[in-house]
């Protein structure tokens, strides 16, 4: 399945292995993992990840078309994770095979760029202090332009 | 009618996720115009919408985007995934 959206948690080693061994025409495999950063203060209690059920997984399929179809890649896959997670936990998971490294990497850094700031997924910060919506980072809207 | 739902800050600031309405508007931009007419927290939420974004039918789409035969819009911040 090219992406899967989830609340339960799920092992990066074992999804790359296994995304790993299915490649038969691959020669690189590039993986991105993404994990629940503390605040700077080191006070984030948890963070709540909504989405948008009706839409996430067709603008996610979406996104990896556009990635096949601008590199050659042999193989694409995401995993998100929706609903309440503490810090240090797995959010979220890009992987990418090609024949060549650098289809490989091109592919796993569009699919980053594109799912921080179009795929409809909103992070609110519980900390001591309460809760407060994520706000979009001009950077991650910036970063798209490259593409 | 029309299903309008609404994400994050947005679904906190109108107090519900989801609502059906029955309007006549011609574009987004008119929705959001009646709405705001309607109550308070709907103007609280729309005050500024070049901080928000819109689907229409699952897509991205902007505010001039025409209603005719759609079924579901979508309302909420700049998403923030990965």
């Amino acid at each position: 399945m090219a992406v899967q959206l989830q609340t339960t948690a799920f092992d990066p080693g074992t999804v790359l292995t296994d995304f790993t061994a299915a490649q038969e025409n691959a020669g690189a495999v590039v993986s991105f993992t993404g994990i629940v950063r503390n605040t700077d203060a080191g006070d984030l209690q948890a963070m709540e990840i909504e989405h948008y059920p009706a839409m996430t997984k067709t603008a996610i399929a979406a996104m990896i078309d556009t990635a096949k179809s601008r590199w050659a890649l042999a193989d694409a896959q995401v995993i998100h994770r929706h609903g309440r997670l503490v810090p240090g936990e797995v959010i979220m998971m890009v992987t990418t095979a090609a024949r060549h490294r650098a289809d490989a990497f091109a592919g796993a850094e569009f699919l980053m760029d594109y799912l921080k700031s179009r795929a409809p997924f909103w992070k609110k910060e519980i900390t001591s202090n309460g809760a407060a919506w994520v706000e979009a980072r001009d950077v991650d809207e910036q970063a798209l332009a490259r593409w | 009618m029309i299903d309008v739902v609404y994400f994050a800050w947005v679904r906190e600031r109108i107090g519900l996720p989801r609502e059906q309405i029955k309007t006549d508007a011609a574009t987004v931009a008119d929705l959001v115009a009646e709405l705001c007419t309607r109550e308070e927290r709907y103007a609280a939420a729309f005050a500024d919408i070049t901080a928000l974004r819109v689907a229409v039918d699952q897509e991205l789409a902007d505010f001039e985007t025409p209603l005719a035969g759609v079924r579901e819009v979508a309302f909420f911040p700049p998403m923030t995934g990965g």
